[in-house]
């Protein structure tokens, strides 16, 4: 499939267990999603997809490249940044909607 | 030696993710409310994303990295339009 013969087998199962740890909580937010009872108890697991998933997904990544391609490779560091910072601004807003959706109607 | 270890935990990490996104679609299918679903739609272009991520590390090519942020972008923009949707009934005032 592709040339990963160069790695070190350290590095190597360093960077699988990074990326299994990832989908691992990713998959963890999910089930949270699909499983708690009400709205305001599902917005709380996915965060953990998007916090701890995707920091260590893309740490992992950050190191296969720089280890093939003996170069660090920082790309991911904006991908990183952008969900940590946008993350709390979409569940916020959501959130907001939500409880204005279940106030009362003779209160607004 | 390193080859098949890192090929198998990364297919391990993809399964794991589809899961993820097979769960989040459930929910995007049946959830009882508007935000229910906007919810499980979030968490679903996240969990495609880290696919993304994931597949391209696979793959040992940089050029997934740019997909990925593409799709970060789009899912920031149509998620907080949704939510502004579901607050004020329309998007643009």
């Amino acid at each position: 499939m592709s040339d990963f013969s160069g790695l070190p087998p350290p590095m190597a199962a360093v960077i699988g267990l990074l990326a299994i740890l990832g989908a691992a909580l990713a998959l963890i937010g999910s089930v949270g999603l699909l499983r708690l009872p009400t709205f305001y108890q599902r917005v709380h697991p996915p965060t953990m997809g998007t916090t701890g998933g995707v920091g260590l997904t893309l740490v992992a990544s950050m190191l296969l490249f720089s280890t093939l391609e003996a170069r660090p490779v920082l790309h991911e560091i904006v991908i990183a940044v952008f969900m940590f910072v946008t993350t709390p601004v979409t569940y916020m807003l959501l959130m907001r909607a939500a409880l204005h959706r279940d106030r009362p109607s003779d209160e607004r | 030696m390193s080859a098949p270890l890192l090929t198998v935990s990364l297919l391990v990490a993809q399964l794991m993710l589809a899961l993820a996104m097979a769960f989040a679609v459930i929910r995007l299918l049946g959830g009882p409310r508007a935000q229910d679903r906007v919810l499980a739609l979030d968490t679903l272009y996240v969990d495609a994303m880290l696919l993304m991520v994931v597949h391209g590390m696979r793959q040992a090519t940089t050029l997934y990295i740019d997909i990925a942020l593409v799709i970060a972008m789009l899912g920031f923009v149509s998620t907080a339009a949704l939510a502004r949707f579901l607050l004020r009934g329309e998007v643009i005032e």
